[in-house]
């Protein structure tokens, strides 16, 4: 099969349902030079830099019957748009009665890694998580980005992507006949039997890398990637666990309030779960600390493989 | 353009309606019929009726947290809209939203958005829409000049400006909000220089008479609908009840300006006018109000006769399909 970046798998995700439907609209304050050069300036905006203003009119497009992809570029950005996302976008659905579609696809790179310092890394899908209204996903792979775009696409709600900043170069297999990906539905990225990991964003590549590590000395992780956190895939991770009876979450954003509580809690509260375990899951997450830049101190407040193999045999009881 | 018989009727009418409507409101308010909080529209229906006379259904509307009058105006049930105020499943919004979020996207009524300021962007997006549409529909925004000082305020002018956007501002300035003035939080003092500076064409008007208002939009829709770019209308008003109709908030604003402006009764002055005019007679106007207090009786009645929610239809309308 053909390998194409996961940056690629996006944009051709968004050429494919703009040539499909005119009524389309992208904007961001920068130019994506293949979208403009085949769609034209009408449909590929490019905003002002100001982030709260295209999220909001992203929201006027859509009541009046306008899908509009809005690329926030990085999630920090994003922040400066939390007025138009969390009061109107997550709410004007519900609050409206449901009178009226709202059809949006918001993308914003996440993470750390990169020395970026505490103002361009974060991870904050959880407080999205907690303003009910928005779909949220979270792709890894080129083949993943794809189909949960196509689907964002073709969704009647606001829908935020957050795309690991150092996902975007990655390469992976993407068919280049249609599909699509259902939100809701976990992708087990490895089989196991003795712990389930689940890992989000860029941190399921470090758990597939553990995973590698740690057969060859015979211990087996099943690492599932739920890539969607609203809605969530619950049962295949209960299901995992019912299995395994381990569980350790792996996830680089902070890890107060953050998904991977949420996913413990909702594991441990599922009583069949509850009683197979042989272990109390375990949390690998970012540091509660602003992301710092220089190197040997942004390394220690992120997860990593070290970190991961840890948790792993500390639920394994070694 | 000179004013017909008929559109000036019809200019009374709307902002008689407008009145009559919120009148009711606050009677069902103290009466402790009505809860939540309830943005009076009294002493500033000239306004939405003098700007809304030239929008058509195409034509897409966002207001504010007093945007009962641009509903009302826009074409809105008040059937529906005194049932969503009353919290009933048969409302606009099934009681999702209340007298602060009534919307009808049927005709064009984008909703009403209860954070100051934010109706601006989501108003741009509606430009945009129109303007990819390109069959010279506009969309018109509706705030107050205490919105003028959030950022998302010069965000959107900033937009519109750049881009030529068919929208129409309409500032409805009514020297407060809440209890701080104007003179205590706009550094700008007169609001226009703001657009001004982004090179919006723009008037300022006297809020309070209808004909002025309708006079100054329709220039300025006829303009937008020629994509010459958005236009900005600012029309000085005033508003007599408190902030929200409430018991317990205060009203620091200062006795005499009120009863000043009470004077300059934007429905009472018209009303006057079109009797001198010899275009309504006291029997026309008693048989007007008359009409108008049976339709807002009938909402009433018809909200009061709705079912609440069940409790479970809170789990409802978080997405579409
Ligand atoms: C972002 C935000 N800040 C504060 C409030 C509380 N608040 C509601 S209305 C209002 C005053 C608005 O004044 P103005 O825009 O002039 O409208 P008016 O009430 O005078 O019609 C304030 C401060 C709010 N709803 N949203
Ligand atoms: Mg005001």
């Amino acid at each position: 099969m053909r390998e194409i970046t996961y940056d690629q798998a996006a944009l051709e995700a968004i050429q494919e349902e703009f040539r499909r439907d005119p009524r389309t609209v992208h904007m961001a304050t920068d130019l994506p030079p293949e979208l403009r050069q085949e769609f034209g300036s009408d449909r590929i905006r490019v905003t002002p830099i100001a982030e709260n203003n295209f999220v909001g009119a992203s929201i006027g497009l859509a009541g009046s019957g306008f899908r509009t992809v809005a690329n926030i570029r990085m999630a920090t950005f994003g922040f400066v748009a939390l007025d138009q996302m969390m009061n109107h976008a997550a709410k004007i659905t519900y609050m409206f009665g449901g009178q009226a579609k709202f059809p949006i696809l918001y993308r914003m790179t996440v993470g750390g890694g990169f020395q970026g310092a505490a103002e361009h890394s974060i991870s904050p899908y959880s407080m999205y998580m907690n303003v009910p209204g928005l779909k949220i996903l979270l792709p890894t792979t080129p083949y993943d980005v794809k189909g949960l775009l196509k689907t964002a696409l073709r969704d009647n709600n606001p829908v935020v992507s957050f795309e690991h900043f150092l996902l975007g170069g990655t390469i992976g297999e993407v068919p280049e006949k249609e599909y699509f990906i259902p939100f809701g539905k976990a992708d087990i990225k490895r089989k196991g039997t003795d712990v389930t990991v689940v890992a989000l964003a860029k941190m399921v590549h470090e758990a597939l890398a553990v995973a590698e590590e740690l057969a060859g000395k015979g211990i087996s992780l099943e690492v599932i990637d739920p890539r969607t956190l609203i809605p969530f895939d619950k049962q295949t991770v209960i299901r995992s666990v019912k299995k395994t009876g381990r569980l350790v979450v792996v996830d680089e954003a902070c890890q107060t309030c953050g998904a991977a509580a949420e996913i413990i809690a909702f594991t441990t509260s599922d009583k069949s779960a509850f009683g197979k375990l042989k272990s109390a899951p375990v949390r690998v997450c970012g540091m509660d600390i602003p992301i710092p830049f220089s190197p040997p101190m942004e390394k220690f407040a992120l997860p990593d493989k070290k970190k991961i193999i840890r948790a792993v045999m500390n639920v394994l009881g070694d | 353009m000179n004013l017909s018989k008929k559109q000036k009727i019809d200019l009374f009418n709307t902002m008689l309606t407008i009145r009559r409507f919120e009148e009711r409101l606050f009677d069902e308010f103290y009466a402790g019929s009505i809860t939540g909080f309830v943005h009076s529209y009294i002493g500033e229906e000239a306004i939405a009726t003098g700007v809304i006379a030239h929008l058509k259904k195409e034509d897409r509307i966002v207001s504010h947290h007093r945007g009962h009058g641009h509903c009302i105006a826009k074409g809105a049930d008040m059937k529906r809209m005194m049932a969503e105020i009353y919290g009933r499943k048969t409302g606009y919004c099934k009681g999702k939203g209340g007298s602060m979020h009534i919307a009808d996207f049927s005709i064009g009524m984008l909703g009403a958005d209860g954070i100051v300021g934010a109706g601006l962007p989501i108003a741009t997006g509606a430009s945009i829409a129109a303007q990819l549409e390109g069959k010279g529909n506009v969309a018109a925004v509706f705030f107050g000049d205490g919105a003028c000082q959030e950022g998302e305020f010069h965000e959107a002018l900033n937009l519109a400006s750049l881009w030529k956007l068919p929208l129409l501002f309409v500032c409805e300035n009514n020297g407060w909000g809440v209890n701080t003035s104007i003179g205590e939080s706009f550094g700008a003092k007169e609001i226009t220089r703001v657009p001004d500076a982004f090179h919006i064409a723009h008037k300022t008007v006297d809020g309070n008479d209808v004909e002025r208002v309708y006079q100054a939009a329709e220039k300025a829709v006829a303009r937008l609908r020629k994509g010459s770019g958005p236009f900005f209308l600012e029309c000085k008003t005033y508003r007599w009840h408190k902030h929200f109709l409430s018991d317990a908030l205060p009203d620091l604003r200062p006795k005499n300006e009120l009863e000043a402006w009470k004077k300059k009764c934007p429905v009472k002055a018209y009303e006057t006018k079109l009797l001198k005019q010899g275009i309504l007679t006291p029997k026309k106007i008693a048989a007007m109000n008359a009409k108008i207090m049976d339709a807002v009786e009938e909402a009433n009645q018809y909200a009061l006769a709705s079912p609440f929610p069940k409790p479970q239809d809170a789990l409802q309308d978080i997405y579409s399909k």
